[in-house]
């Protein structure tokens, strides 16, 4: 399987190429401010992906790596004086990839000899453990009062722009190393992992370690555009830094564009955060919009639970190939080898 | 010393509560393999009806208990026929998580629309009663939601051993395949094992509302919990959960008055971090490697 | 040619207080195909589960090319030369069918990021998936495989690790006369080249013409060891067969 075919690459050089020309040509600020949150979920989406839509292990706790990063900036802004300067905390920005990255390993280490239900729930603790330390550690998050940084000394007319290239930039760095990651060794580990881990471990796969490697990644990418967001709404606190819907956002975009696939998670994004923002503007009650997110999440799942880019090329090859329409998933749903308790009779 | 004691009762009160909410969430995973993460929504769910039963009607929060559990079965056994059954039996124990939890942000919702998201608590004319016993202070809800939650679970230890259903339900959860082989329905064991499940939360629901303060977003902290619970017993285990439930309770309790009552939630974390280090299976789980 | 290459003493499993092995002892010598026959729920596979580290014994021990398995981990010993194939035939559905046999390659952690299917690695799939005759499917998901096809790629997956010794589950379970044929072809080339295999098989048939010795469990326990026509003669195997 060759990694770079010639329409993958036009393609990538098409979109990251409009997305460069964007707020330029669409200068409005609430449209990049719409656009700013477009490619955050975009990023945040397809950070998930590399560990959950590949090695199949879904977390539920990466908005403690989102929070994580949100805090590492705002904490490194009043506590060590990084802001000033405007552009100084982006260039913090890779030092916050790899420490949460490196903060994870061990967690990783530790969620992951678990089999996926349980890692599930070790995430989701995490979640909740992390915002009550956000709560908790009063000195350096300032507690439930939160916390705010300096207003950046952008233009006002151009205010948003640094904020989506930022955002641009590390979205762009996770969907290249998702996609680097798909073509290599590592991807082809992790698919067998999400296929059959018991019988990856059988045939040499050193599972734990593509795992742990997977997780690092992912995470590392969160926590960054966590940090954008910060220097962005410049004040967080522990409820909307580490909020469970950041996670389900990203979950549902991912699943709605097709997990496991390279430009799913991104479309998902592109479809749903605009969509969102819309329904924020239209319904305005925050209560209401819980109630659409839920609707629309069930919806996908029980309806379309293989996202649109996986049926869509199912659809193409089948056209190709000229054979009738097979029931959907087909392939996927080839048994999968385990008895219940997941053990290898 | 005195303390200690007291913390210890308190706790050992508010594990049998535990118990009661993380039964059904075991139950269901031992049934379904479906983690719900809508437990703990279901429970702040019970918790606001029993709210306005006692607000509007003047029902006690026990008594409504009787009302509420047998609809609550039945909004659970549609919920699982709706939302969980149509999963396809590969993929349903990742999906389910999704889909549960998607419930809980639909239940969450609702209730933020119909409650708005300030904190309430069901305050009954015997909330602030206690009895002395030996010099401890033993709140007369507390002990009422422990009894009620002793009788619930004993009920389901009955029903589960005494009955055809009960066996029914036990084959599946030692082994869905061959108790499907040996004619059990399993999907009708599903459905009807996820109402029990939801209803076991209502009924902790009711209780909860009437010792801890609850807003509608309350459910993310008692998941967590449970969560942690049911891997400590081992998932499926129902005796695990109990036991797992009583031990965090007091664990809980007893951080709480002797080191740090900001800190005390995270006694949760610390033991689930230990106990998957130490025996990743949970304390009453199946010891095969992979098998959690 | 006569060294133990796999040595089994005293492997004890119980699930909720039945023995499902028991007290289980027999050895494997260098450059056999061994046997392992008996009845039904007579612990065979879970047998292959302890020895392959997938579930750990309560009690005994495994010895493996002269070394004692302290902690058995089934990625170590596939890496040391000692894989399995799993009675339910088991593939990597999402992956096609080279994409199976190259991740099995034993591969050094710093080619993690390198191309998933190196163009030497898919010369050896290649060549394998030929000899198998699977490689026209060589791009196609191993989801689309029949169940007989599944086992042919599950066995030329584990063969790509370079193993010593091979552990088959019911190889030929469920599969056509012609794929039995293929397999027990497959079996003796691979014997041939210096392979040594360990096969649970229910086709008396084939065990009889294919393997020597013959290791007959009952009860978890080893009851008999020996060559098939002794074996076959066996009072005891006979009585455990016929359920007396
Ligand atoms: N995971 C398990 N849990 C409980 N019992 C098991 C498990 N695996 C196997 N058994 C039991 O152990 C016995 C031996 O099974 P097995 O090793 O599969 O036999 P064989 O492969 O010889 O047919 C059977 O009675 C079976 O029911
Ligand atoms: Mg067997």
């Amino acid at each position: 399987m060759s990694r770079l075919t010639r329409t993958g690459v036009l393609r990538a050089v098409v979109v990251f190429g409009a997305l460069a020309a964007f707020p330029f040509v669409f200068p409005a600020q609430w449209i990049v401010n719409i656009a700013i949150f477009t490619l955050m979920y975009a990023g945040l989406a397809t950070a998930w992906n590399l560990l959950g839509g590949f090695s199949g292990y879904l977390s539920l706790g990466h908005a403690a790596f989102f929070g994580v990063g949100a805090y590492a900036i705002a904490i490194a802004f009043t506590h060590i004086g990084i802001g000033g300067s405007g552009y100084k905390p982006f260039f913090a920005l890779p030092l916050v990839g790899i420490v949460v990255a490196l903060v994870s390993v061990p967690i990783a280490w530790v969620a992951l000899r678990v089999r996926a239900a349980t890692f599930a729930i070790v995430t989701l603790t995490l979640l909740f453990v992390v915002q009550q330390l956000a709560f908790n550690l009063h000195h350096l998050t300032h507690g439930s009062q939160g916390l705010a940084l300096p207003p950046p000394p952008f233009d006002v007319s151009t205010f948003e722009q640094p904020f989506y290239f930022a955002m641009l930039g590390v979205f762009a760095l996770a969907f290249f190393t998702c996609w680097w990651v798909k073509g290599s060794k590592l991807g082809l580990m992790l698919f067998s992992i999400r296929d059959d881990e018991d019988r990856a471990r059988g045939v040499g796969v050193r599972v734990t370690g593509a795992k742990v490697i997977a997780f690092a990644l992912s995470v590392g990418f969160t926590g960054m555009l966590g940090g954008v967001w910060a220097y962005y709404i410049q004040f967080i606190y522990p409820q909307f830094a580490v909020d469970p819907l950041i996670t389900i956002g990203a979950v549902l975009m991912a699943f709605l564009g097709g997990k496991g696939t390279v430009w799913g998670p991104t479309v998902g994004a592109f479809i749903l955060v605009p969509a969102q923002q819309y329904m924020a503007y239209k319904l305005g009650a925050s209560e209401l919009y819980l109630l659409g997110y839920a609707s629309v999440f069930l919806l996908i799942m029980l309806f379309l639970p293989r996202g649109i880019i996986p049926s869509i090329s199912d659809h193409l090859a089948r056209r190709r190939s000229g054979r009738p329409d097979e029931p959907p998933g087909a392939v996927a749903s080839a048994p999968r080898a385990t008895l219940p308790g997941g053990m290898a009779p | 010393m005195h303390l200690f004691i007291q913390a210890c009762i308190l706790g050992l009160l508010a594990g049998g509560v535990y118990a009661l909410m993380a039964s059904g969430l075991t139950l269901a995973f031992g049934v379904m393999r479906v983690i719900n993460v809508a437990q703990g929504a279901m429970i702040v769910l019970g918790a606001f009806l029993s709210y306005t039963l006692f607000t509007k009607a003047h029902i006690d929060p026990f008594v409504s208990v009787v009302l509420l559990t047998p609809l609550m079965f039945l909004v659970g056994v549609a919920l699982q026929l709706v939302f969980i059954r149509p999963l396809r039996a590969d993929e349903r124990e990742e999906l389910s998580l999704l889909v549960t939890w998607a419930l809980a942000l639909g239940i969450e919702g609702l209730l933020s629309v119909l409650y708005k998201t300030n904190y309430r608590s069901t305050i009954t004319s015997y909330a602030d009663k206690s009895w002395r016993v030996l010099g401890y202070h033993l709140s007369e809800v507390r002990v009422f939601a422990f009894g009620m939650s002793v009788v619930i679970l004993t009920l389901l230890y009955l029903l589960l051993t005494r009955t055809e259903f009960g066996r029914t339900v036990r084959a599946t959860v030692q082994n869905p395949v061959s108790a499907r082989l040996l004619g059990v329905n399993v999907d009708k064991v599903s459905a009807l094992g996820f109402g029990i499940s939801v209803a076991t939360a209502t009924a902790a629901g009711a209780v909860f509302g009437m010792v801890t303060p609850f807003f509608p977003g309350s459910h993310y902290d008692l998941i967590s919990r449970l969560l942690s619970i049911i891997v400590l017993g081992g998932l499926g285990s129902l005796g695990g959960a109990i036991i797992a439930a009583l031990f965090m309770g007091m664990a809980e309790a007893v951080f709480a008055a002797e080191i740090s009552p900001t800190w005390s939630s995270f006694t949760f974390f610390i033991v689930l971090i230990a106990i998957l280090l130490l025996r990743p299976q949970g304390l009453f789980g199946t010891n095969e490697r992979g098998a959690l | 040619m006569s060294a133990t290459l796999l040595g089994v003493s005293g492997l004890t499993k119980r699930f909720g207080g039945v023995a499902a092995v028991n007290g289980c002892s027999f050895q494997v010598d260098e450059g056999t195909i061994t046997a392992l026959i008996g009845p039904n729920g007579s612990g065979k596979t879970t047998a292959f589960n302890m020895i392959t580290g997938y579930l750990p014994a309560d009690s005994g021990e495994v010895t493996f090319a002269g070394r004692a398995v302290k902690r058995p981990n089934p990625t170590r010993l596939y890496r040391a030369g000692l894989t399995r194939t799993f009675q339910q035939a088991r593939v990597f559905p999402g992956l096609t069918l080279l994409e199976n046999l190259t991740v099995a390659i034993s591969q050094p952690w710093r080619t993690l990021l390198r191309r998933n299917v190196a163009a030497r690695d898919r010369e050896r799939a290649l060549t394998l998936l030929e000899e198998f005759g699977l490689e026209r499917l060589g791009d196609r998901p191993a989801g689309e495989l029949s169940f007989g096809q599944r086992k042919l790629l599950e066995f030329a997956t584990v063969l790509m690790g370079e193993p010593r010794l091979v552990l088959l589950d019911e190889p030929t379970a469920g599969v056509n006369p012609v794929m039995v044929e293929q397999i027990e072809r497959h079996v003796r080339e691979l014997h041939a080249r210096g392979l040594t295999f360990l096969i649970v098989e229910h086709d008396m048939h084939l065990v009889m013409r294919l393997c020597n010795p013959v290791i007959v469990l009952d009860g978890g326990a080893t009851i008999k060891q020996g060559p098939p026509a002794e074996v076959q003669s066996d009072r005891a195997v006979l009585d455990a067969y016929l359920g007396t």
